[in-house]
């Protein structure tokens, strides 16, 4: 494999299930047992409530664009490199928004509003980077 | 709001600068100390950001040689100043200082920072979910500004009206770093750095600093210059609410109706607003949120001049961190500003007859979390 030049996340103790679920190219959603909110990224607590007590959903992995921009120029580690790239927020069908990359398309065809789904690049054994492809 | 006063304001003159971040300070604080006809020894309350060098105020104070009473290091991003005040002036108010020093310096220009294209990572628990995407700061105001074209059809030209603005009060502004006129076609040719926004809808990259100092009113009766009041102050924190948020809404729609509704000031008895310009959308959306129209007419509202000295609003009358300056937190500049036209001190690019000055700061992005804290100030 070669070498990834982009960042890679710190996983920790914390944020392992949301992980292991890329691994298994699965997007896990956190759901709250208490109060039901569902919610991205994943933390220790339920941000509507603070409820401790929370489940991972497997989401569809489907969604629409809910906004993007075209980077010409930037300083970002392995991105400087493959420019132009897309920065995007997708909503899932499941209800949150995910801070993402499109990726496999043109970027003159993207549109906000446009339907995606979710992708995985296996960077190393042990991480896998979601992202989001017309679909 | 609490009875405390602004009394003296500097910003340090150049653009690139061989000084240090602290000199900077001590530089500017000296000047503004000066400007209220105070000195060091007077100052028993001291306010800057953390990172500016080290653990904030502690390598300043230590510098400065200074005995403060009253600590704070609120870091909230550009906008970290202009709350400064607002602590500063609840702080006086309770009693717990009299002389309040806020200071800032920077040499992202000299150092080779890339304020805006640089990778946006902090050293955070969020950055495993969002600083694998090739973040930068003008990349997360432009999915924002992408977002409201779509939703309110806002265009580039519209858009670039702020740019124009800007620089045509940088051309009245000697220490400005861009003085040249510009016109919407310019902003509209210049390189496309994260799409919507080109390189003139993004702010400079400049070196800078400057001071404030706000006192007790009991202080201020005895000063050089007549001191200006603060009549009204806000602050907020918007954020990505787990997932559900809908961006196209900042904090000045919090901090807004609250520092005018504290003022007990309507939108038309402002005389010229200082808008944090990190970027033009942030001008657009700001006024949005702030209320001077309604939400989605912002492309409208900064168009056919009225943004401009003469206009309707003026704002940003230094060249904003568009045209003027932007170290990298621009919060202190638009005191400073707004500051020097409640005086009547602003020569060229002076505002007619200013009594009533709306500061707003954004510190953050837009696209993720970003802080907005607003000043209602007034001549005394």
């Amino acid at each position: 494999m070669a070498e990834y030049a982009k960042p890679l996340p710190e996983i920790t103790a914390e944020s392992r299930p949301f992980w292991e679920g890329c691994k298994r190219h699965q997007f896990l959603v956190q759901r709250c047992r208490a109060c039901g909110a569902r919610q991205h990224y994943p933390r220790g607590i339920c941000a509507a409530c603070w409820s401790d007590d929370l489940e991972w959903l497997p989401s569809a992995g489907r969604g629409t664009v809910y906004a993007f921009t075209v980077t010409y120029r930037t300083q970002a580690r392995g991105f400087r490199d493959e420019l132009p790239y897309v920065l995007a927020y997708v909503e899932l069908e499941e209800g949150v928004q995910v801070l993402t990359n499109l990726v496999g398309g043109e970027p003159a065809t993207l549109r906000i509003g446009m339907p995606v789904r979710v992708t995985f690049e296996d960077v190393s054994a042990d991480v896998s980077i979601p992202r989001f492809t017309p679909a | 709001m609490p009875d405390a006063l602004i009394a003296g304001v500097h910003e340090f003159p150049e653009r690139k600068t061989a000084k240090s971040v602290l000199e900077i300070q001590a530089l500017s604080a000296r000047a503004a100390l000066a400007d209220a006809g105070l000195s060091p020894q007077d100052v028993d309350g001291y306010f800057t950001v953390a990172g500016n060098p080290g653990v904030g105020p502690l390598a300043t104070v230590d510098y400065l040689n200074l005995t403060p009473r009253y600590v704070d290091g609120t870091t909230i991003g550009g906008s970290s100043f202009v709350a400064h005040v607002n602590h500063a002036a609840a702080a006086i108010a309770e009693g717990r200082c009299r002389v309040a020093l806020i200071t800032y310096g920077s040499t992202s220009r000299s150092s080779g920072i890339a304020v805006g294209t640089r990778e946006r990572i902090a050293g955070e628990y969020v950055d495993q979910f969002e600083g694998l995407y090739g973040i930068s700061t003008v990349g997360l105001y432009a999915l924002v500004a992408g977002r409201h074209m779509h939703v309110y059809g806002t265009t580039s030209a519209q858009l670039a009206e702020v740019a124009v603005a800007c620089r045509r009060h940088a051309g009245l502004n000697p220490l400005a770093l861009y003085r040249e006129p510009i016109t919407v076609e310019d902003v509209l040719k210049s390189p496309m750095i994260s799409s919507p926004l080109h390189l003139l809808d993004c702010c400079v990259i400049t070196d800078g600093g400057g001071a404030v100092v706000v006192v007790h009113p009991d202080v201020a009766r005895d000063l050089r210059k007549p001191p200006v009041r603060i009549l009204g102050s806000a602050e907020a924190v918007a954020h990505a609410q787990a997932g559900h948020r809908d961006y196209l809404t900042t904090a000045a729609a919090q901090t807004g109706p609250r520092a005018l509704a504290e003022a007990s000031v309507s939108h038309d008895e402002i005389d010229m607003a200082m808008i944090y310009d990190s970027f033009t959308i942030t001008v657009l959306m700001t006024l949005e949120d702030l209320g001077f129209c309604k939400k989605g007419e912002g492309g409208a509202f900064v168009s056919g001049g009225r943004l401009g000295l003469g206009g309707e609003l003026p704002i940003n009358t230094d060249g904003g961190g568009l045209s003027s300056n932007h170290p990298g937190m621009r919060g202190i500049f638009l005191v400073v500003e707004a500051v020097k036209q409640l005086r009547g001190e602003c020569g060229e690019r002076q505002v007619k007859d200013c009594r009533t000055a709306l500061v707003h700061g954004t510190g953050g992005t837009l696209g993720t979390r970003h802080s907005g804290a607003t000043l209602v100030l007034g001549r005394a």
